[in-house]
């Protein structure tokens, strides 16, 4: 057996591929349900912290700490092992969902709150003057330039989500890694997880090229 | 004349340093009141007290056409009626200049888009830059986008404008043109207060001149009084100062 037979063996890869395709699919299920998720959850948090009364910000500040230090697999296995107990019982794609969304919510709230605060103090000041309420001030000047400044971490958060999705193995969800540790079983043989590994590179370097381009176009000035 | 700004005993702390120690002011309709004074001196907290972007001290009071200026429900209509022209322009710069000027009455009128964007031509048509509506502001000159900070306040149809030193952040060259966008709005009518570093301006357009230092009104009175025949020390001195190069 040399490299090859063992490594990138044609004749396992193709009995695997369908395997690794049913699991593709579940990471990216799993993957854009939690990026949203914390999208969501990220923006609101950032705006709590920011303006909400410090009985409110507070303990959101609390949160955003602790789920940016937990480990996930930590709370993965107490989301889907130990709320039980407590009568919580969720699916194994939602108890993954959910600490994927919770972690990368803690996350983006913090580049959420970089970004608004890189707003000059002055767009603040002019749009109060001129009578336009909190909300709309967010709306329609805080939120479009900040969303500017926030979009290349945010990407970057977003790969490292996709990334984690591989976790959700633990809880039995049959997600890429799963399938393809499981076809290795099988075949008594790594390349699937090789092909894995490829798969998880063809859809992610297309994003990281993408943040290093938003990246330097904005390092330029203006980027418009 | 009728008052139309309120000011009475009005402070200002930031810690342990004072930077208002009670202003009374008022300011008539119509009136144009130029502040003038070394840096420092508190004018610019001034003005921003009016429209409440710095709160003050319990016990002093702000009125502006009868409506008390303070937080809650009534500050958002006081600033609707307030507009306000900063030295550093803030414009916003991710929006064409229209939109810029057709923001706030489209959002807090609520006006229609396209009654909004006539306004905005017909405004920025008034302070000389219609050709330069569908730019974004980074393209035009310093003095440029003061005019449309201008227009942009002006869109709201303001009973009063503020101007916190407007000319201060422009190159030399471009002062005159936002000078006299402001001359022809003080020939205009409208009631306005400015911070101004301007002396030649204040002289000429001024109703009424205020000499501030230290966080106190020393001296107020008409143009030719506070410039010819100052009678504070202090007024000297700063005059004397500012116009002796």
């Amino acid at each position: 057996m040399d490299i090859f037979d063992t490594f990138f063996n044609a004749g396992v890869m193709a009995q695997a591929w369908p395997m690794l395709l049913r699991g593709l699919w579940i990471t990216l299920q799993l993957g854009v349900v939690s990026i949203l998720l914390g999208l969501v959850l990220g923006l609101i948090l950032a705006l709590l912290r920011l303006y909400a009364p410090v009985w409110i910000a507070w303990p959101v500040r609390v949160y955003i700490d602790i789920f940016r230090s937990i480990p996930l697999l930590v709370l993965l296995i107490v989301i889907y092992y130990a709320l039980p107990f407590v009568g919580l019982r969720l699916s194994a794609f939602a108890s993954a969902t959910a600490a994927l969304s919770m972690v990368s919510g803690a996350y983006s709230a913090e580049i959420f709150r970089a970004g608004i605060q890189a707003i000059p103090r002055g767009q603040f000041e002019a749009s109060a003057a001129l009578g336009l309420g909190p909300v709309q001030t967010m709306r329609d000047v805080i939120l479009p330039q900040a969303v500017r400044i926030v979009i290349p971490p945010l990407t970057n958060n977003s790969i490292n989500v996709v990334k984690d999705t591989a976790l959700a193995s633990v809880v039995a969800m049959p997600d890429l890694l799963k399938q393809a540790t499981q076809a290795q079983a099988l075949a008594a043989n790594p390349t699937p997880l090789i092909g894995a590994a490829i798969i998880y590179v063809a859809f992610l370097w297309p994003l990281v090229a993408l943040v290093n381009r938003m990246e330097s176009r904005l390092g330029d000035g203006q980027g418009r | 004349m009728t008052a139309f700004i309120e000011i009475r005993a009005l402070h200002k702390r930031y810690g342990a340093f004072t930077a208002l120690k009670g202003i009374d002011l008022v300011v008539a309709r119509g009136e144009v009141v130029c502040i003038i004074g070394p840096s420092g001196s508190g004018k610019s907290t001034l003005i921003r007290c009016i429209n409440l972007l710095e709160d003050f001290e319990p016990g002093s009071q702000i009125t502006v056409d009868g409506t008390i200026v303070g937080r809650g429900p009534g500050l958002a209509k006081v600033r609707a009626e307030v507009g306000m022209v900063f030295q550093s322009f803030n414009l916003f710069p991710h929006l064409s200049v229209a939109e810029n000027v057709m923001l706030a009455p489209r959002r807090v009128r609520g006006k229609s888009r396209d009654a909004a964007r006539r306004q905005a031509l017909e405004l920025l048509e008034r302070v000389g830059i219609a050709d330069q509506a569908d730019k974004h502001p980074s393209r035009l000159s310093g003095g440029q986008q003061q005019r449309v900070a201008i227009a942009r306040a002006l869109a709201m149809e303001p009973q009063v404008m503020l101007f916190d030193e407007p000319t201060s952040a422009l190159d030399p060259e471009m002062v005159g043109e936002v000078l006299d966008v402001m001359r022809g709005l003080a020939g205009s009518g409208v009631t306005m207060v400015v911070v101004t570093h301007e002396m030649g301006f204040a002289r000429q357009v001024a109703d009424r001149v205020i000499f501030m230092d230290e966080g106190e009104i020393v001296e107020a009175g008409t143009p030719e009084t506070l410039f010819d025949r100052p009678t504070e020390p202090r007024t000297q001195n700063f005059l004397r100062s500012v116009l002796n190069h």
